[in-house]
């Protein structure tokens, strides 16, 4: 089931999203790439696991082109963490759960 | 409390798995089957596959995943996402599986169907531009690419198939393969030297991915010794693959040299009612095809097993 968790967002509202004071974790996707699609899940359970103690955000490479080109993504699934609008660390791939919950940890 | 022990776990759910998943579920096995993210294995990577039977169109990889999976659900496999870091095979006790969640399964039979993922090209600037440019999935980042320059590493069905992707986006897609004819299967191989937009670097090697930011060039060493730089902005890496086997106890399971694990006809292993099927086998063809046959004849092994379980207990 998809989680309600998951924050879907925009190049519009990137800047302010990311702003947050929590740690704010942006999956960068697209329907077009099966890993992204796998991810899915993944990404719904660690929104689940971070309820109310960090953000999770989703962001459709195809509809939205300013935000990932200013972050040079070149390959998706592309999942880059902020903190206060700081860029903190960024896995590129499909990733298990586990690893992404501790990189969240990290910064919370 | 949960429960912890099934007579048969199947580990991981690419077409192997998912295979196995739906036998076991129609045989009415106690089964679990534990997949780190979602179903789909390598075949997610995977734009469009012509060569698996019962789709005269084709079917792209991701929707063929998703049927296999809604197929085995439909007879109530049963399956978590967890991640399987070590697995133990004591002589005469239970299988044991430890999850990366600190907890522990237990079974009677098991099915290790972990598959594989794309090998490394080993050189300089792959690691520290993954994402800036280097990549190992056509299908995933070839939008990236629209108008520029990529090279595409090996000679393989994936290798070929994806440089024939990529230039749906890219400008030129440079095919660099260390031997001087390709390996691909012959349809693969027409359609993609009769393409104007792939150029083809016979005998040579790429040995560094050179760039400031983000990928600039790769330096290709000819067989010869002659080296050129071609400059491009992605590479693509398609130049075999390496078991996931990492966790799985391969002295008992008789690894091979690359870390593979022999099976019999049966799909057998060598430790009695632990099976293998899909890429994580040693053996030559590695098709979704086969994998999902060896996920079938692993389950009816795991059956024939169980059976003898109950008449010695």
């Amino acid at each position: 089931m998809a989680s309600d968790k998951v924050k879907h967002i925009s190049d519009a509202d990137f800047a302010a999203v990311i702003s947050s004071a929590q740690p704010c974790l942006v999956d960068f996707w697209a329907p077009w790439c099966g890993p992204c699609k796998a991810l899915g899940p993944v990404i719904d359970e660690v929104a689940d696991h971070f309820a109310g103690k960090a953000v999770i955000a989703k962001m459709n490479v195809d509809d939205n082109p300013v935000t990932p080109g200013k972050f040079g993504i070149r390959a998706i699934p592309t999942m880059i963490l902020f903190k206060n609008g700081q860029l903190i660390n960024q896995i590129t791939g499909a990733t298990a759960k586990a690893q992404i919950i501790d990189l969240v940890n990290k910064a919370l | 409390m949960a429960k912890t022990h099934y007579q048969l776990i199947i580990l991981g759910g690419g077409p192997a798995g998912l295979t196995a998943g739906l036998y076991a579920a129609r045989a009415r096995l106690d089964h679990l089957l534990i997949e780190k993210g979602a179903t789909g294995g390598q075949v997610l990577n995977t734009h469009w596959i012509d060569n698996y039977p019962g789709f005269p169109e084709g079917i792209s990889g991701f929707d063929l995943m998703e049927k296999m999976a809604a197929q085995a659900k439909r007879f109530e496999m049963n399956s978590i996402m967890n991640d399987a870091v070590k697995v133990e095979l004591p002589e005469k006790a239970a299988k044991i599986i430890h999850l990366d969640d600190g907890s522990r399964l237990t079974c009677d039979s098991l099915i290790i169907c972990t598959g594989a993922h794309a090998n490394n090209a080993g050189v300089p600037g792959e690691d520290r531009f993954l994402g800036k440019g280097v990549s190992y999935c056509g299908t995933c980042d070839g939008p990236f690419f629209r108008n520029l320059d990529v090279a595409v590493i090996g000679g393989g069905n994936t290798a070929v198939q994806e440089a024939e992707y990529l230039t749906k986006f890219a400008r030129k897609v440079i095919l660099i393969h260390r031997r001087d004819s390709l390996r691909a299967a012959k349809v693969v191989q027409e359609k993609a030297l009769a393409n104007p937009n792939i150029e083809f670097i016979w005998n040579s090697r790429v040995t560094a991915i050179c760039g400031d930011k983000e990928v600039e060039a790769v330096e290709v060493t000819a067989t010869d010794g002659q080296v050129s730089r071609r400059p491009v902005q992605g590479v693509f890496v398609f130049i075999g693959i390496t078991p996931n086997n990492a966790g799985l106890p391969l002295d008992r399971l008789r690894a091979d040299v690359g870390g593979f694990i022999p099976v019999d006809t049966e799909c057998r292993t060598c430790v009695p009612g632990v099976m293998a099927a899909g890429d994580i086998c040693a053996k030559k063809v590695r098709q979704i095809v086969n994998a999902c046959g060896e996920g079938a004849v692993a389950v009816l092994s795991a059956e024939s097993y169980l059976a003898t379980l109950e008449h010695t207990s």
